[in-house]
């Protein structure tokens, strides 16, 4: 009866085999990064949101010819995982939702430098100086309240005010996305270490954590808290569509350079062990061209272009009058942030 | 047997990687990242979710099984499936269901509430199985010796049913261990919720693994403590003899009220959830079929759940045969090596084999192979024990008999042993099959690029509240799962693992 445990075995090591190879036929592709024919085929890291890259891969697909596979996921997700791919990594283009997720990765040496002509297409402060990366979009942060919950004259006058007694369980924010943590790194930036860090540590009494802005807008709606921190977006995009979760949500834009309008930009970078970097920059420097900028500003996202000369979404608040405070993006860091929010139990 | 110790090795990967881990980083900042207040907030969170449900879990279970098994319940064929059938809703659909109506479900309460009804089946289904089989002979004596009704349950049944209860009340507790998706929609943080959200913000670091580490020494002090308890005692009939019906209970006056509670608890395990899901199919504002993407999800979920259902017996396999023909101390080492896998959770196995595979096997990272093979860490202790049971329908003397009437041994295996073992790996590729398709921790960090399941689409549809969007793909879940039900609450496979 040797035989037999010698003939399970076998036939498990066949089975084996066989499901390998049904599993490598069901999904088609198991290796989508290394192109195939005279084309070459990208694959673009996107921590973006993914109806809006879409859009504008579509069309750059359309222009170009050439086809981009997406792995989507957070801004620092992406990041830390295109650090630990090192050299092996297969992405040829790196997409954000905010620059600190783009300084980690520029900061590992992992790109190379954006061409020249999509660092003409913005203006300079949207990019770094070392040139590794360039912006496409931005987003502003806003306090959003429950209009019948808050009176005008009880509404903060800066994002720091979150922290103070009066706000406890009365505030969410979505804590672990990339969203906040980068508007934590404003702060940081702008307010230094020990600022934040009792910032953060009053948060932590006061806020509600939920998974995504969307989440908080709709708390907020239902008056489950009585104001929330998320980006401009949700509240235009949910009004757009039907206001069911923003009817009773009400906008204040901070202004006056407080790190509450604070604007975070969304960059694109070329990876540097990309084996197709013409193709990888000309999909950069699309982003960020006339014609990429056009296809974000008439798309449902409504987030702001800044290219120069592109024109924002009419219903938006103009960019000129959002007063953000100045910060540069270089200094806005991504571990700090995650280490001191981990520190405040936030995380 | 060399085959077997690589298999067991490779189902080991993730324990090995978690402690090789916490050892590289250094006992200073091990400690550091685990002695802070946000763990003791996560271990608190999770213990009292635990001891919460396993508590009502065997509470409501050992009820309706005793209502069902025991009494003259009206409808209890039905009510029998009904009571299993919320096995079929996975919990993320169950705690979808009730989140997309009101946020009131959100927090401990109702984090305990839907746990519980998403799982119960799992104490109800091993009580019922063992209330069927006891021997009557024992409560006739206790009512003999003057024990009233109560009593007699207390101090002769209860007592009886110690395995089921232990045996289910673990399997709930590990379930819960593991439960990512229904948790973090009901914005309750537990291990698994906070180690996804460290892993979105810092894929794999340091915090994510250690809390990693504690996730799984939790799973696995559980799994020693229901040994521990399980003991030795049988309380089986010795002897064959002839099985005995139990006289039924009449349940006079009580059964309205018993009808009221089986039929109240069925409601809000399985009524809520459905008619959640009908509202939001016929309802919901983002809908609109998108036929293509559905049956492009369905596909994959399909083609990964035979190919990793398929792999997942291959591996079993092998080791199950060692076990049930080759008795010896390794064989049995191997054995309890498998059964490890029981206290994995699956979003520890995939951040193991991310960084693993990242550092020394990068050709098949990102790959369908990997998720396949993370399918198959996870799930090998559920395929073994249906294929132990399988091999023990075939003992060696058959493969005797029939070498003695001069069949070949390949013709024995096609002949007498296939067939005798065929039904119990049926069911057992079926349960596995079942439990990839709605697996959704680590298919969503360890899917190949492009690749989309009906759990991933699903969830990536909650997160941005598109409810009406997300109801189609929970839908195709529950009616994949339906069969599972079916085949539970036949007598033969009431054992099984879930």
């Amino acid at each position: 009866m040797r035989f037999n445990a010698r003939v399970a075995s076998a036939a498990g090591l066949v089975a084996v085999v066989l499901g390998v190879a049904a599993c490598g036929t069901s999904n088609g592709t198991t290796d989508p990064g290394s192109g195939s024919g005279d084309r070459a085929t990208l694959t673009l890291y996107n921590a973006q949101h993914e109806d809006l890259m879409k859009l504008m891969v579509a069309d750059f697909t359309k222009a170009t010819g050439i086809k981009v596979n997406m792995r989507n996921g957070e801004d620092f997700e992406l990041a830390n995982q295109l650090v630990q791919e090192g050299a092996a990594s297969p992405a040829d283009v790196f997409v954000t939702e905010n620059s600190p997720a783009m300084t980690l990765v520029d900061s590992k040496g992992l790109f190379v430098p954006v061409d020249d002509a999509a660092l003409a297409q913005v203006p300079p402060q949207f990019a770094p100086s070392d040139k590794g990366w360039v912006g496409f979009a931005a987003r502003s942060t806003v306090f959003i309240y429950n209009a019948e919950q808050v009176k005008a004259a009880a509404l903060p006058t800066s994002i720091m005010d979150l922290a103070k007694p009066e706000w406890k369980d009365k505030v969410g924010i979505s804590a672990a996305g990339a969203d906040f943590q980068a508007i934590v790194s404003a702060v940081l930036a702008l307010k230094g270490e020990p600022a934040t860090a009792a910032w953060l540590t009053g948060l932590k009494d006061n806020a509600k954590v939920y998974q995504g802005n969307g989440a908080v807008m709709k708390a907020v709606n239902a008056g489950e808290i009585q104001g929330g921190v998320i980006y401009h977006y949700y509240w235009y995009k949910d009004q757009a569509e039907s206001g069911a979760n923003s009817n009773n949500v009400k906008q204040l834009f901070f202004g006056n350079q407080d790190p509450g309008a604070f604007l975070s930009i969304s960059g694109a970078g070329v990876i540097k062990s990309s084996k197709h970097p013409a193709e990888a920059q000309q999909l950069v420097k699309y982003l960020n061209s006339p014609a990429g900028q056009k296809v974000l500003a008439d798309s449902k996202a409504l987030e702001y272009p800044i290219g120069n000369g592109a024109t924002a979404n009419k219903v938006l608040k103009p960019l000129s009058e959002l007063s953000p405070p100045t910060v540069d993006v270089t200094t806005l860091n991504g571990p700090k942030v995650v280490e001191l929010m981990q520190q405040a139990g936030l995380l | 047997m060399l085959l077997s110790g690589l298999i067991v090795l490779v189902a080991l990967i993730p324990l090995f990687f978690v402690i090789g881990y916490v050892v590289s980083i250094g006992w200073d900042q091990a400690i550091a990242l685990t002695w802070r207040p946000r763990v003791g907030e996560l271990l608190r969170n999770t213990g009292l979710l635990v001891a919460g449900c396993v508590t009502l879990a065997s509470v409501i279970g050992t009820g309706m099984a005793w209502l069902v098994e025991r009494t003259s319940l009206p409808g209890r064929r039905v009510w029998n499936v009904l009571l299993v059938a919320p096995l079929a809703v996975p919990a993320f659909v169950n705690s979808f269901g009730w989140v997309s109506l009101t946020a009131k479900v959100e927090g401990y309460a109702g984090a305990l509430m839907i746990v519980t009804l998403s799982y119960y089946p799992l104490v109800y289904l091993p009580v019922a199985a063992m209330l069927r089989g006891l021997d009557p002979a024992l409560e006739e004596t206790a009512a003999a010796l003057g024990y009233g009704p109560w009593s007699t349950f207390v101090r002769v049944v209860l007592p009886q049913l110690r395995p089921a209860l232990l045996g289910g009340s673990l399997i709930v507790a590990l379930h819960l261990l593991a439960e990512f998706g229904a948790l973090q929609m009901l914005r309750f943080p537990t291990f698994t919720t906070a180690i996804y959200d460290q892993y979105r913000s810092s894929f794999n670091g340091p915090a994510a693994n250690m809390l990693a580490a504690v996730l799984l020494l939790s799973c696995l002090l559980l799994l020693t403590l229901e040994l521990r308890l399980r003991g030795h005692q049988r309380y089986a009939r010795l002897g064959g003899g002839s099985a005995r019906d139990i006289p039924r209970r009449r349940l006079g006056r009580a059964a309205v009220p018993s009808l009221v509670a089986v039929g109240g608890l069925t409601t809000l395990a399985l009524g809520v959830p459905i008619g959640s899901l009908v509202f939001w199919l016929v309802t919901g504002s983002s809908t609109g079929f998108p036929l293509g993407d559905l049956a492009a999800r369905t596909a994959t979920s399909l083609g990964l759940g035979a190919a990793g259902a398929i792999l997942t017996m291959a591996l079993a396999l092998p080791i199950a045969w060692l076990c049930v023909r080759r008795r010896g101390r390794l064989t049995m080492l191997l054995e309890r090596s498998t059964y490890f896998g029981n206290a994995v959770p699956g979003i520890v196995v995939a951040l193991a084999l991310v960084t693993v595979t990242i550092r020394f096997a990068q050709p098949v990272y990102q790959t369908v192979v990997l998720l396949v093979v993370a399918y198959a860490i996870m799930f090998l202790p559920r395929a073994m024990v249906s294929v132990r049971a399988a091999l023990v329908q075939a003992p060696p003397v058959y493969d005797d008999v029939s070498h003695a009437l001069g069949s070949g041994p390949l013709e024995t295996l096609r002949r007498v042993t296939l067939p005798l073992i065929a039904p119990g790996l049926g069911a057992g590729t079926a349960l596995v099959f079942l439990a990839i398709v709605t697996e959704l921790t680590a298919t969503l960090l360890l899917a190949p690029i492009g690749t989309q399941t009906l759990a991933t689409q699903f969830w990536s549809n909650t997160s941005s509240m598109a409810y009406g969007a997300a109801a189609p793909y929970a839908a195709l879940m529950v009616l994949l799962s339906a069969p599972v039900t079916v085949l539970l609450t036949r007598d033969r496979w009431r054992s099984m693992p879930i």
